[in-house]
């Protein structure tokens, strides 16, 4: 690791005082660490914001729940709303990582990790998102984990988040505290950007910008909420696909159906035409054929990973089986429980 | 800069670099050696220690965020002639063969088994919000943080039910 100055911030301004182009934000500092021993980001100065008050703390927010931003992964995995009222944030975070490591990532932190492209993290290899115009080694390099949506040719990376899928399905937006103390709340789609001709910019985040907190709004009454994660391990491994599914059945009908998609895009992905097939139709076999077609209709892979379209279909379908009732349920799949 | 800790219940200080990570803290400045590097990336487990009694990945932490904590080494679990359960059960199920990864599938175990005592649920658990049984893929999946490379996975898996066994 190259020799850094280590500043622990006392409040929110202190810290968003001491942030520009040299500085990062630590917080579990398992993704930026592991990158800093390896070269691959390199910051002047490191901004501790663990002992900032307030932002570690889950409560009530209107009907729906705010997650502090330094909440790690496991208390929220483990809390009982959460488990009981948003079952599939916490599947899809014990879907991920390690006991040890959910132990010390964080909210915020786990939204902005960076891509696990093995062209990224190695200095040696050419990379836009390391190295802004020095191009991209993926491209004719060994594909199999990179992304097959939302990519462009100067960059092929994945979002690696469980968590972040997870939330896309529950439409979670991130708030966000500005410089002169003023906050924004942003869709995660508004906080991703793809990345174009520009990888290294990953989010619509100023440089001095920190995200305080993520909010999820009022559960849905009787959704059966899934995450499905297919990787080359049973167990600590990224996604090679993972389906987030949040859907609600009325009258034998498919009343709303919210869908997110992790390892195969830039960020947490959807597709709303997918939503909008199902949405008013009774669960089918076919029905389900055609969604999943609509779904990788427009994908865009890499000559090693073009096996991630039919594994994305077939989970999504196993998803949206298990969610309506069509298959019984395995472990991922949970009925949400009503609110107190 | 100068950081203090209480290791193993002992108050501690140490001076130190910024970059200085809680494992060269502890092998590096306290001589605690119980302690292993083995990738240094968080992908094996072996520095695995408990920070205020959650396990976490002491590669993957800067010594200077730990001010004022409270770490759980190998060291603190029990010595050779007074070992702890779990370290009891891994040599009666033979529970290694090189060792190296051991003090860190220990530490982690000793976090894992008070974590699922408590009811946190794991990604193969049926349901997210019933008693969770033990089984031995549910070990498995709990220690999935911890490699063996010399794979004696099956028998650190029976050591952990053991202990966990006999202290239920």
């Amino acid at each position: 690791m190259k020799e850094f100055t280590y500043a622990r911030a006392e409040t929110l301004d202190d810290a968003a005082g001491q942030l520009d182009e040299t500085a990062r934000v630590i917080a579990g500092g398992t993704n930026l660490l592991d990158l800093m021993k390896l070269q691959v980001m390199a910051p002047e100065k490191v901004v501790d914001i663990t002992r900032l008050p307030d932002l570690s703390e889950i409560s009530a927010e209107g009907e729906g729940l705010r997650i502090g931003a330094l909440v790690t992964n496991s208390q929220l995995a483990e809390d009982h709303r959460v488990r009981s009222l948003y079952p599939v944030l916490s599947r899809a975070i014990l879907a991920g990582a390690s006991g040890q490591i959910r132990n010390k990532a964080t909210t915020g932190g786990n939204l902005l990790q960076r891509t696990r492209c093995p062209y990224f993290y190695d200095p040696a290899m050419a990379c836009n998102k390391r190295d802004p115009g020095a191009g991209c080694a993926a491209k004719e390099g060994v594909g199999r984990m990179l992304a097959v949506f939302g990519v462009s040719d100067d960059c092929l990376a994945a979002h690696p988040s469980d968590m972040a899928v997870g939330l896309r399905a529950l439409d979670a937006e991130v708030e966000v505290r500005s410089p002169d103390s003023s906050t924004r709340r942003l869709k995660l789609d508004e906080l991703y950007r793809l990345p174009g001709d520009r990888p290294d910019l990953e989010t619509t985040l100023a440089v001095d910008e920190i995200i305080t907190a993520v909010v999820l709004p009022a559960p849905e009454k009787g959704a059966v909420q899934a995450y499905r994660k297919v990787r080359d391990r049973a167990s600590y491994a990224f996604a090679l696909v993972s389906v987030a599914g949040n859907v609600t059945l009325t009258d034998g009908k498919i009343a709303r159906a919210k869908l997110a998609y992790g390892g195969v895009a830039p960020k947490p992905w959807t597709n709303a035409k997918v939503e909008e097939m199902l949405v008013g139709q009774a669960p089918d076999e076919a029905l389900f054929r055609k969604a999943a077609e609509a779904l990788t209709a427009d994908a865009t892979p890499h000559s090693d990973n073009a096996f991630k379209l039919p594994m994305l279909r077939r989970t999504l379908i196993a998803v949206l089986r298990e969610a309506t009732g069509l298959a019984d349920a395995s472990p991922g799949t949970d009925k949400t429980k009503d609110a107190a | 800069m100068k950081t203090d800790l209480t290791v193993n219940g002992e108050a501690r200080q140490v001076e130190h670099e910024s970059r200085t990570t809680l494992l060269d803290a502890l092998r590096d400045h306290l001589d605690l050696t119980g302690t292993k590097k083995g990738c240094d990336h968080g992908q094996c487990g072996a520095c695995t220690v408990l920070v205020n009694g959650r396990r976490v990945n002491s590669c993957l932490s800067l010594a200077a965020m730990h001010d004022g904590d409270e770490i759980t080494t190998i060291e603190g679990l029990g010595e050779p002639g007074a070992l702890n359960t779990l370290q009891e059960a891994f040599v009666n199920k033979d529970g290694y063969q090189c060792g190296y990864c051991t003090p860190g599938q220990i530490m982690s175990a000793t976090a894992m088994l008070e974590e699922a005592r408590d009811g946190a649920p794991s990604h193969v658990s049926e349901t997210l919000t019933g008693s969770v049984p033990l089984t031995d893929a549910e070990i498995a999946e709990r220690m999935s943080g911890n490699l063996c490379r010399c794979s004696a996975y099956p028998f650190i898996r029976e050591a952990i039910a053991m202990s966990a066994e006999k202290k239920s």
